[in-house]
């Protein structure tokens, strides 16, 4: 019993502190925003120190319900650190954005999303994910549509939630008959039931679920609500989905197709790999005609969980490693893409989302043209940029898993993917300097910017024999 | 020298020289890119000086596991050297000639020139199969940008052509070279030249690296970006491009297609021979009837490198040595007529053959210097293009008779183009007012030229300087790929005629 309390100490850490703040916010009010926002990043601090204990590679808590083991802890501080760049960038962008004051539940909301998150990546059985993953999910849908005032943000909201709500039920349809089938919700038992004899009903219930988990991460043929939601959420909000959900989301499907469904591996690969190059090309040709670049983004988003799952369809532990690799270090880029279009403000201080509103930027803010050319190069994969050995790393997994057709399939989607980054690079480098920004003064915004530019950049790859070894423990817990 | 890591402080100089350009002034910056790509020059001349001739086949090597499952793995053989001299030799060339040339965004324009030697140095002396990817790759950043930003009006269509075709080619390159790392258990290139793949891979692996170097190189068909990049680019853009990127290709049939896979290189010799035929024979045509001369030259350089390909698929000393020397005659002849062309540009801001004619009479120097190029560029005997060309078809005689017949016309074609052009824009009456009031070369122009056409010469009269480091490396892939050459159509048959090498200098005799 207190081994297991050990054990989700992150977990506890984020529900108490979540329930303990919405006390402060609801007896302090409007005022308390900036302390509950501190406090609620030194809670996730907080949880994330609690992963160096026992929470961190402890085994299996709850009689098996839960594991707490590295694979997980990995996600976790990704999460973490998403969550709390979530929280740091709120004040400056509601400050900016008329209409629309950041109130303290924002904060709280994050933590709960965070607490979900964290279940969801440690969850072993069934109901522990859904428990979770529904945690995360209604606490997003409320922050979407944060800003009241903002139609866009409302529709986002309502929008996420009446699809979120629909993958919820497919998801659970899906669980429901693996219980069914095979008398158990743990993932180990699952494992068994697989590994027996074929049954419909099993082989149903997986393709329910991949389906339920392929909306949440935003997979195609899932993947309707991802520009919509994007585009209308508060940007913090936006940065948040684009990076830490994308982490649980994916962390989760690894474990379940690994963990639960590993024995059935032929079962589940043509799902994976059909989502896999359906994500990597439409989120490549849907992005090309966009205009906004926060859509823009949201189809990067789509086409980078594409090649995440290329390294899931490899099926192996180097496969495994390869897709932590790769959201990590896609977290840092979406995260500072997301930053720079924070600094997007026209001479009245409103929020811009239009990408020809970057024209010329280059010389109007020249550093900042910078980061955002070093992002999206980066996120096309192109070297010397840090963004290009992710891509390596799943590849080589992909290759070395014998999969040369999709291997192939997917360079040659990130060619097309190529394109729309450049566009933005061109927009800012070649056309002529449209609007000027309003420069913000904000040290905590542009030293963000500055620490993802230098983490992307070529020195990063010095860290790859630290990633090669935390990615790899990371995959062995799984298997 | 050795533990001296001379090549790495080779990327050093120009990579820090690039920060420091960015965040400096303008006229600071022209300066501290000149100073850091003299002061590479001059360590590419240690680099020679202290290359040992003779000796062990890769030199200056450095190593360090760095990066995980690959290395800093850096170190050079002959081909590699010469290259390198090249990039270093062309580059202060580059910053002069854009001294005045390029008033806008000057601290970037210099940031992204030393940026782009770093990865070409880098790109030749990688040992690395990873850190070459890396290096080669990322060389689109900086040309994307110098296109991008400073070309001409279309520089935008140019920019994304030259992007995504050479992406395009690369990537699957990837994916081969992570196969060939995978079954072979290595990154180290030296290693990989040394590794007999199974036949049947060898095909899709050579074919995945074609794709990539044949984009780069370019080959007809896929040789489409080259006149459109080469037409935006401002002019020392288009020297580097000319210069040094389209080596690039050459240097990859030379480092990893042959040595690599031997047996597929022979299989489909006749693909790259047909393609190399075409090329020759089509682009030159279509140079003969261009309207603006770096379209002109442009297509002229896509002959040229279909001599460099026939060459290096010879399977023989003569073919690669002969295409090493088209690749570096042609770096400096071709660059050297970039400058041409942008001496005038720059008085007259159009590239337009027909709105020249004349020259002669007022720019006399200019003439000279244009005439020694242009015949360079021919191949006159005497100039670095001729010792080239001659190995080069000599050597593919030897495989080919009917290949060395179709590329040789491409020097009767070569020398129609580039002296309709010469007659065009240099002779004739000067009946245009502007261009009468043209002045002659400056003495930084000058300063440019003089170097190329010293260079040229002593080519031209000396190759042995220039053969003489790479002949070991030559004698060893020579040994490599020897076994698996194709058959020959001339070999004398048993007992009839003397040896067929004295027929290839019959046939360049036509030409000329």
């Amino acid at each position: 019993m207190n081994a297991s309390l050990l054990m989700t100490l992150p977990e506890l850490v984020l529900a108490a502190g979540a329930i303990l703040l919405m006390l402060v916010s609801a007896w302090g009010g409007q005022t308390s925003t900036r302390g509950v926002s501190i406090a609620a990043v030194a809670v996730l601090v907080g949880a994330g120190v609690a992963l160096a204990g026992p929470a961190g590679a402890g085994g299996e808590a709850w009689d098996g319900l839960y594991r707490a083991d590295s694979f997980a802890a990995f996600a976790k501080i990704l999460i973490f650190a998403a969550s709390a760049v979530a929280i740091i960038l709120a004040p400056g962008f509601f400050e900016r954005t008329a209409g629309d004051n950041l109130r303290p539940e924002y904060p709280v909301l994050i933590l709960l999303s965070a607490a979900g998150m964290s279940m969801m990546v440690s969850a072993n059985d069934l109901l522990v994910l859904y428990v979770g993953l529904e945690l995360q999910s209604l606490a997003a849908y409320v922050l979407a549509s944060f800003m009241r005032r903002d139609t866009r943000s409302a529709e986002a909201g309502l929008k996420y939630f009446v699809l979120g709500a629909l993958a919820s039920g497919i998801l659970l349809y899906g669980i429901s008959l693996v219980y069914g089938f095979s008398g158990s919700t743990l993932f180990p038992q699952i494992a068994d039931a697989y590994a027996g004899p074929r049954s419909l009903g099993l082989t149903f219930g997986l393709v329910f679920v991949f389906a339920g988990l392929a909306f949440k991460m935003g997979a195609v043929p899932f993947h309707m609500w991802t520009p919509d939601v994007y585009e209308g959420a508060p940007t913090p909000v936006t940065a948040l989905f684009a990076s830490a959900q994308k982490v649980a989301a994916i962390v989760i499907a690894v474990r379940v197709a690994v963990a639960a469904m590993g024995p059935v591996t032929e079962e589940w690969y043509p799902i994976v790999i059909f989502a896999s190059l359906a994500s990597i090309f439409l989120g490549a040709v849907g992005a090309i005609g966009q205009t906004n670049i926060k859509r823009l983004l949201a189809y990067s988003s789509i086409n980078n969980v594409g090649f995440a799952l290329v390294g899931l369809a490899a099926g192996t532990q180097q496969g495994v490693a390869s897709v932590l690799v790769y959201l990590a270090v896609y977290v840092v880029m979406t995260l500072g893409s997301f930053l720079v279009v924070l600094q997007m403000r026209d001479a009245d201080g409103q929020q811009v989302e239009s990408i020809a509103s970057l024209s010329g930027m280059s010389r109007t803010r020249p550093g900042l043209a910078f980061a955002l050319m070093m992002f999206m190069f980066s996120l096309a994969g192109i070297p010397p940029l840090f963004g290009f050995y992710p891509k390596l790393a799943i590849f080589n997994a992909a290759v070395d898993a014998g999969l040369f057709p999709l291997a192939v399939a997917a360079v040659v989607g990130s060619v097309v993917g190529a394109y729309y980054y450049l566009r933005v690079v061109k927009t800012m480098f070649f056309d002529e300097p449209g609007e000027v920004f309003r420069p913000v003064e904000n040290p905590v915004e542009g030293g963000l910017i500055a620490v993802a530019a230098v983490l992307v950049s070529p020195l990063g790859y010095l860290a790859i024999p630290l990633l090669t070894v935390w990615t790899t423990t990371a995959a062995k817990a799984l298997f | 020298m050795s533990g001296f890591p001379i090549l790495s402080i080779m990327l050093a100089v120009p990579a820090i020289g690039a920060v420091a350009c960015y965040l400096a002034s303008a006229q600071a910056a022209r300066w501290i890119a000149l100073i850091a790509t003299l002061v590479d020059f001059v360590l590419g001349v240690v680099l020679w000086a202290s290359f040992d001739v003779g000796g062990a086949q890769w030199q200056f090597v450095e190593h360090a596991q760095v990066f995980g499952q690959f290395g800093w793995a850096l170190g050079i053989d002959g081909f590699a050297l010469l290259l390198i001299m090249l990039s270093v030799f062309l580059m202060p060339i580059c910053i002069g000639a854009s001294w005045e040339a390029i008033q806008t965004r000057v601290p970037e324009y210099m940031a992204a020139f030393l940026l782009t030697e770093v990865l070409m140095i880098g790109t030749f002396a990688a040992q690395d199969l990873l850190l070459f990817y890396i290096f080669f790759e990322a060389g689109l950043i900086p040309m994307y940008l110098i296109i991008g930003i400073w070309g001409g009006a279309n520089r935008i269509y140019a920019s994304y052509k030259f992007f995504l075709y050479t992406l395009l080619g690369s990537v699957l390159m990837l994916v081969a070279m992570l196969w060939m790392a995978h079954s072979a258990g290595t990154t180290d290139i030296p290693t990989l030249m040394r590794t007999d793949f199974p036949l049947h891979a060898q095909y899709w692996l050579w074919l995945a690296f074609f794709a990539s170097f044949a984009v780069k190189m370019p080959m007809w068909p896929v040789h489409t970006w080259l006149p459109d990049a080469h037409v935006q680019a401002p002019t020392a853009g288009s020297v580097i491009l000319a210069g040094v990127l389209l080596k690039l290709g050459g240097y990859g049939f030379l480092r990893f297609s042959l040595p690599m896979f031997p047996q597929a290189s022979a299989y489909f010799t006749p693909l790259v021979f047909g393609l190399s035929a075409v090329a020759v024979i089509y682009t030159s045509l279509v140079a003969l009837v261009q309207s603006d001369m770096k379209k002109l030259i442009a297509y002229s350089s896509v002959a040229h490198m279909a001599i460099v390909t026939i060459g290096l698929f010879a399977f023989n000393p003569y073919g690669i040595d002969g295409a090493m020397m088209v690749m570096l005659g042609h770096g400096l002849v071709s660059g050297a007529l970039f400058l041409c062309v942008g001496v005038i540009y720059d008085r007259l801001h159009t590239r337009e053959i027909s709105r020249y004619g004349g020259l002669a009479i007022n720019m006399p120097r200019y003439a000279v210097l244009f005439l020694f190029f242009t015949m360079a560029s021919v191949g006159l005997p005497g100039t670095s293009n001729f010792v080239g060309e001659f190995l080069s078809l000599m050597g593919t005689y030897q495989i080919s008779t009917w290949i060395a017949l179709l590329c040789t016309t491409g020097i009767i074609l070569g020398a129609a183009y580039m002296l309709y052009l010469y007659r065009r824009v240099v002779f004739g009456d000067l009946t245009k007012d502007d261009v009468r009031a043209m002045t002659d070369l400056t003495p930084r122009e000058i300063a440019l030229l003089a170097p190329i056409a010293a260079v040229v010469l002593w080519m031209g009269v000396y190759p042995e300087s220039f053969l003489a480091p790479m002949r070991a490396d030559v004698a060893m892939l020579v040994a490599r790929v020897a076994p698996a050459a194709p058959p020959s159509d001339s070999r004398p048959t048993a007992g009839t005629g003397p040896r067929t090498i004295g027929a290839a200098p019959v046939a360049r005799e036509e030409a000329h």
